[in-house]
């Protein structure tokens, strides 16, 4: 069978099992709509979030990014599974206790005001509308190489599948169909990656493979080390050391920061722990989904290895002075077709050649590596199929918990908290699929019509939720002092400083975009973790000359600081 | 309230604090510290085939949060024991 042939089977086969979970666990109630009825085990809440969290940019991007840009790739790797830690101590157990539903329903009832809870609400629809806008572009990329239809008519089917499963199933099918999602996509993740690293280093734990020794294709060793032949490649050919990279160490040090606080931030993944049964299952749900998150994120760095090296050696062949284009692997054919891979023979000698600077005549787009590992390790067609249908399971699982979370924040902490209370349970969940399907429209819009700068707008929204959100919620738990406008005018000048340092360095004077412009260094990508500090002190600092915290709140933290009398989550 | 006395409750949290804080401080270790901060005193030591600095930063500091926070987990539910405000 052709791989065409092959990818609709195993898509069509993966497509059918979502459905039918979401299907098979319909909410009938807003509770189940919002939280599952609290009943998810932790084991099975841990792969959702994990599905949840990997979206098709991790999926698709990641590897590709630390690929070209080796140690400095550590950010997004520390950054984004070290925010679990933060979760799991420091804000899963306590906000399980308070027991309600959502970000915004904890922080207007421990600062006792509606500003603070609308401040929280804005916050909270503004970084999942960022997070979603990159989501749809990466499932018609998907479909659109491996379906070979257009990227719209991806973008739309799409949109189809995910508003059929989010729109219906709620809170509860999404989780099931997450869990059935994170097995598609690891497997497909982990299938190539374990091919290349048996075929390279003869290891079949790629992140053993990582740091072993080279063998050659009989499999005997070459006595030369995977990390120091790629140092070694990228001394030669003029780029940054693999292992040491480029970045500045203050701007890795705020990078990797403003992504921890930023993931401890995020309303979709806090939202993952109001759905287990007890406090105890709060705490060991953050772990399961980390242990699950770590399986892709500690394989990621040994692929882009694996592929930086292969690409550099098929590219420029074992003189490394480049091969013959008419001999040059499929893989660059095909890959040429799309226009994610450009070849100028700049020294007219009809051979490619890969390298930094100006005699560089090969473009590669960072976003193909992991699709095209398959290819380039010439791997069968079925992992081929495979590496589509876990791109997808990715890109729809984020998708589908990003609106939920834009629904509840519409319907609940908009619509039911703010403009009309007195809204029936019937006419809120209505509200709710509506505000849905709204999301997955512009969604849609957004990834027919991508920004071109989807990268830059996640970057704000985790400098948002980290200089915004989090500081607000352990402020919360941890001080019985800090106030209402403490909080408020925390909330606000942090969030007004990083967004208006990243708009001024990204959209307003990108041209000034670079070292010596910006506050000790620190790229707008950083910014957050400042933010967050701003945050802090001005919320301190305003709490001591305003009115005290009122008894009845104070109350209320002793009791979300201890797990007896948790009791299922509840709306009032 | 459900703790025996207002110093029970007061002790249950500042055994928590001290958990979590102690905690805290291997996690900013193992990923600031190792993996950025002394990342060039570390990396020249080799370990694995890695140099140690880089192998934190890309591999070491992720094993290490997922083995604390089950630690976490372990000793946060021994501690609600203890105290008697574990869940039914």
């Amino acid at each position: 069978m052709d791989v065409q042939t092959l990818t609709y089977l195993i898509v069509g086969f993966t497509f059918a099992l979502y459905i039918g979970i979401a299907i098979w666990s319909r909410a009938g109630s807003t509770k189940e709509f919002y939280v599952a009825g609290g009943g998810v085990p932790p084991v099975m809440n841990g792969m959702a979030t994990a599905a949840d969290w990997m979206s098709a940019a991790s999926f698709i991007s990641l590897a590709g990014i630390v690929s070209f840009v080796g140690y400095d790739g550590s950010v997004y790797l520390m950054g984004w599974t070290g925010g679990y830690v933060l979760l799991a101590l420091c804000m899963a157990p306590y906000l399980r206790k308070f027991g309600k539903f959502t970000v915004p329903d904890f922080i207007g009832d421990r600062y006792y005001s509606q500003a603070a809870r609308t401040v929280a609400v804005v916050c909270a629809i503004f970084i999942c509308f960022t997070y979603i806008a990159g989501q749809m572009r990466g499932v018609g990329v998907v479909f659109s190489r491996f379906l070979e239809v257009e990227v719209d008519t991806g973008v739309y089917i799409g949109m189809a599948v995910v508003f059929f499963y989010a729109v219906l199933g709620g809170m509860k099918g999404i989780t099931y169909t997450q869990v059935a999602q994170y097995c598609v996509l690891i497997f497909a993740f982990m299938v190539p990656a374990i091919f290349i690293s048996v075929m390279m280093t003869g290891h079949i734990i790629p992140q053993i493979g990582f740091g072993a020794e080279l063998v050659d294709a009989a499999g005997n060793g070459t006595g030369e080390y995977l990390l120091d032949k790629l140092d070694g490649l990228s001394n030669e050919l003029g780029f940054a050391q693999y292992t040491e990279g480029s970045k500045s160490m203050i701007d890795v040090f705020f990078i990797t920061g403003a992504l921890m606080f930023g993931t401890a931030g995020l309303p979709h993944v806090i939202v993952r722990f109001f759905t287990v049964p007890k406090v105890k299952d709060a705490r060991v749900s953050a772990g399961w989904a980390l242990v699950f998150i770590a399986i892709m994120y500690t394989t990621v760095p040994a692929l882009s290895a694996f592929s930086r090296v292969n690409m550099i050696e098929t590219i420029n062949g074992p003189e490394s002075t480049g091969v013959a284009y008419e001999t040059a692997p499929d893989w660059i054919k095909n890959w040429e077709k799309t226009g994610l891979i450009t070849w100028d023979d700049k020294n007219d000698d009809g051979k490619i050649f890969y390298t930094a600077g100006a005699e560089n005549e090969m473009k590669i787009d960072r976003d193909i590596m992991v699709l095209a590992t398959p290819e380039i390790a010439d791997l069968p067609a079925w992992v081929i199929a495979l590496v589509a249908a876990g791109g997808l399971a990715a890109a729809l699982s984020t998708s589908a918990g990003l609106l939920l979370v834009i629904s509840t924040s519409v319907s609940h902490d908009l619509l039911k908290k703010n403009l009309m209370p007195n809204i029936s349970d019937k006419k809120e969940l209505m509200y709710a699929r509506l505000a849905s399907a709204a999301g997955i429209v512009m969604a849609g819009y957004f990834g027919i019509n991508p920004p071109g700068f989807v990268a830059a707008v996640v970057a704000i929204a985790f400098g948002l939720a980290a200089s915004s959100l989090f500081p607000a919620i352990i402020m919360g738990i941890f001080s019985k002092t800090v106030n209402k406008e403490g909080a408020i005018a925390g909330m606000v000048t942090g969030l007004l400083f990083s967004a208006s340092y990243i708009v001024y360095f990204k959209f307003v004077n990108p041209s000034a975009n670079s070292a010596e412009n910006w506050l000790f260094g620190i790229s707008p990508e950083g910014i957050g973790l400042f933010g967050m500090m701003v945050n802090f002190c001005v919320a301190f600092a305003v709490s001591r000359v305003t009115k005290a915290v009122p008894q009845d709140v104070v109350d209320m933290v002793e009791s979300i600081r201890f797990p007896k009398g948790s009791g299922e989550a509840h709306d009032h | 309230m459900s703790f025996e006395s207002n110093e029970k409750a007061e002790g249950y949290w500042r055994e928590n604090l001290r958990l979590v804080l102690g905690l805290l401080v291997i996690w900013a270790a193992v990923s600031f510290g190792c993996g950025i901060l002394l990342v060039d005193v570390l990396n020249e030591i080799h370990f694995m085939g890695f140099k140690l600095g880089f192998w934190f930063a890309q591999q070491g500091s992720m094993y290490v949060f997922v083995a604390l926070i089950f630690v976490y987990v372990a000793k946060a539910n021994a501690l609600d024991k203890k105290y008697g405000v574990h869940e039914d």
